[in-house]
């Protein structure tokens, strides 16, 4: 058959599901390309395309973009950088730059730089926490109060992460239960979101709703994020499963940005594109413009030369 | 986020954790037809029909020798998969990639307990079948009149005139008749598919004499929305137990698409091994929903297949080599990467 031109489709507005309550009305996306993809790519990407790329992202309509990381270059050199692009970029209005601050140090030199929120990262297993910070959870809860402490004091807003909450590369099963814990006790410390992560990509909408039944009884729906991989190909999945079960905020990088450190040469988060796409399908509004999401997408993986992990955009494009 | 040790292969917990994902075991004793469905509301079983064999190898650019397609089809015969589609009797004028369509029907291995349908777009191809073996035969219609007319230069009318003669043939000798519906969720020409039209293509088919009915996102730009319409529109029409999705994995979509038709309670699903087959409307872009990841999603949710995820991996793995490509399954490329698979 001869070739179709295959333009992008319209909109699908469903209104019906929106309106029968299965889904939320609007979704908050949290970018993080910038961050967590670019923290787990091969190549290192030098500043003022980093910067390019964040004030790309700021056109697109995002609400929430993960700037950087201020954590030690011995640690992630790819996040080196931290207080140039910090400085470095516009910051519009009505957009948020979190960066990630994994201790008091940290905090001190990201508020220093101009952040107005920050991150911090716990996980639902000791093992990986063991491995990854060299401490026990409860070691880095209390570290992680007293960023909390000092961010109370600057108004500065706090959003948790929970890593592993639907399998360990050390532990495997990682119990709901424990994600409700650790969840809890990083809401209960102040932080005003509590973002779920499925660190290795191994969750499917079974583990999912189990883990989200439980931590829902412990932390209020309207105060948890699910920020899924996509390494076994789950990602969308799982996250439209988070979606019925009343959760409106989903991480996403953009390009499907950012490999998995524990199966080299799998993937890793999911790609904003491709979740935008099943978003606006859904009828659910997100106030992101999916052609202008792809050309940043676009702009970024040339700036890697590497291929997008976005399906939307390798469908898309008409080569 | 830390350093990250590098030897994550060797961790027996990862490959524990894999293990039970993947059910590398055996998986669980042999399904019963009967639908039932789990408190979730989910199916408790779901029929995978493969259709790597055919649809995955005609949509790849390289040609794959008579020997190496038998090898994969009785190697997919071996991971419990209950229906395998094995090639399609179309001249190979259209479809160079089929030519041997004849050898390969002879030359496979027939497992009981798998079915192993074949498409017959036309009495003529029909005949060949049954001359060659066939028991169970496929037909293609579509719910868009400019994809018939481009596809098979003929409008819906006349394709469904044509499959009325198969079908008859077929009835005549007791083999059952499986209808395809092209473009449910979009079509290339057409761009939006109203979800009336598929009801009704789907209704003729069914009336007809096709015992099961699968609806194929073609260009795979369904998404859960467009994918709850279509259903909700096409069930008005025919039994649940008779619907099938062949969901296209080109936006990313296929698995959340899958997702919604399982719990609308949709029990039949294709996919294809390694996602093999791209899509001939966007080139470089994928096509068929891989079977390796489709299997991973139902393990999770508790539903029985029948099927060994670890030998389906087995056999993407043996195609993609012959076929000298990555595999298009990220369950494969995960789990080859971490060693759990050698």
């Amino acid at each position: 058959a001869p070739r179709a031109r295959l333009t992008l489709p319209p909109c699908q507005v469903s209104s019906a599901a929106a309106a029968t309550g299965a889904y939320p009305k609007r979704v908050k996306v949290v970018e993080v390309g910038p961050r967590d993809g670019l923290q787990n790519e091969k190549n290192v990407v030098p500043t003022p395309v980093k910067i390019n790329l964040i004030n790309m992202l700021s056109e697109t309509g995002l609400q929430v973009i993960e700037a950087t990381s201020f954590v030690s270059p011995k640690w992630v050199p790819q996040m080196a950088d931290h207080t140039e692009v910090m400085q470095g970029i516009n910051k519009l209005p009505g957009i948020s730059y979190p960066v990630l601050t994994p201790n008091l140090k940290g905090f001190q030199a990201a508020v220093a730089a101009g952040a107005k929120e920050v991150s911090i990262f716990g996980a639902a297993s000791e093992k990986f926490t063991q491995k990854n910070i060299n401490c026990s959870i409860e070691e880095s809860l209390e570290r992680f109060e007293e960023v909390m402490k000092a961010a109370k004091e600057v108004n500065i807003p706090v959003r948790g992460y929970v890593s592993c909450v639907l399998g360990c590369p050390y532990e495997g099963k990682i119990s709901a239960a424990k994600v409700a814990e650790v969840s809890k006790k990083m809401y209960s410390m102040g932080c005003y979101e509590i973002s779920l992560g499925d660190t290795i990509g191994v969750g499917t909408p079974g583990s999912m709703k189990e883990m989200l039944t439980v931590v829902m009884k412990e932390v209020p729906v309207g105060a948890l994020a699910v920020h899924c991989h996509d390494t076994y190909g789950q990602a969308l999945a799982n996250i439209l499963v988070a979606l019925q079960m009343g959760v409106s905020v989903v991480d996403a990088s953009v390009a499907g940005l950012g490999g998995c450190p524990y199966a080299q040469g799998a993937s890793g988060n999911v790609a904003t594109e491709d979740l935008v796409y099943m978003l606006n399908g859904l009828g659910i509004h997100t106030g992101v413009d999916l052609q202008k999401l792809m050309d940043t997408g676009t702009f970024i993986c040339n700036a890697l030369n590497r291929k997008t992990n976005s399906k939307v955009s390798q469908a898309s494009c008409r080569l | 986020m830390g350093t990250v040790p590098s030897a994550l292969k060797h961790c027996l917990s990862y490959q524990h954790l894999l293990k039970e994902q993947l059910w590398i075991a055996e998986p669980p004793a042999a399904a019963h037809p009967a639908q039932e469905l789990q408190a979730s509301g989910l199916p408790e079983y779901i029929k995978i029909v493969e259709v790597g064999p055919r649809d995955g190898l005609q949509n790849e650019k390289v040609i794959v020798p008579t020997d190496t397609k038998i090898e994969l089809i009785n190697q997919l015969s071996k991971t419990g998969l209950p229906a395998i589609e094995v090639t399609s009797f179309v001249s190979s004028k259209w479809v160079p990639q089929m030519a041997d369509h004849e050898e390969v029907m002879r030359g496979i291995e027939r497992h009981p307990g798998v079915q192993y349908p074949v498409l017959t777009p036309n009495l003529q191809g029909f005949h060949s079948a049954i001359a060659a073996g066939a028991t169970e035969v496929s037909v293609f219609g579509a719910a868009s009149e400019s994809f018939s007319k481009m596809n098979i230069n003929c409008s819906i009318e006349e394709s469904i005139e044509r499959f009325e003669e198969v079908i008859k043939s077929a009835r005549d000798m007791n083999i059952p008749v499986r209808g395809y519906v092209s473009c449910a969720l979009g079509c290339p020409y057409e761009g939006n598919v109203v979800p009336d039209k598929v009801a009704e293509v789907s209704k003729r088919l069914y009336s007809m004499g096709c015992y099961e009915i699968s609806l194929g996102d073609t260009i795979g730009v369904g998404t859960p929305g467009s994918m709850k319409k279509m259903l909700e529109a096409v069930m008005k029409e025919i039994p649940l137990s008779a619907l099938a999705v062949h969901c296209h994995d080109t936006y990313g979509q296929a698995l959340a698409n899958i997702l919604t038709a399982i719990q609308m309670g949709v029990a039949v699903v294709d996919s294809s091994v390694a996602g093999l087959g791209g899509c001939p409307y966007a080139k470089g872009a994928t096509g068929n929903v891989a079977t390796e990841d489709v299997i991973y999603m139902l393990n999770g949710l508790g539903i029985n297949t029948g099927v060994n995820l670890h030998a389906v991996m087995e056999a993407g793995n043996f195609i993609c080599t012959a076929l000298n490509k990555k595999t298009n399954s990220k369950v494969a490329q995960a789990s080859f990467s971490t060693g759990s698979i050698n």
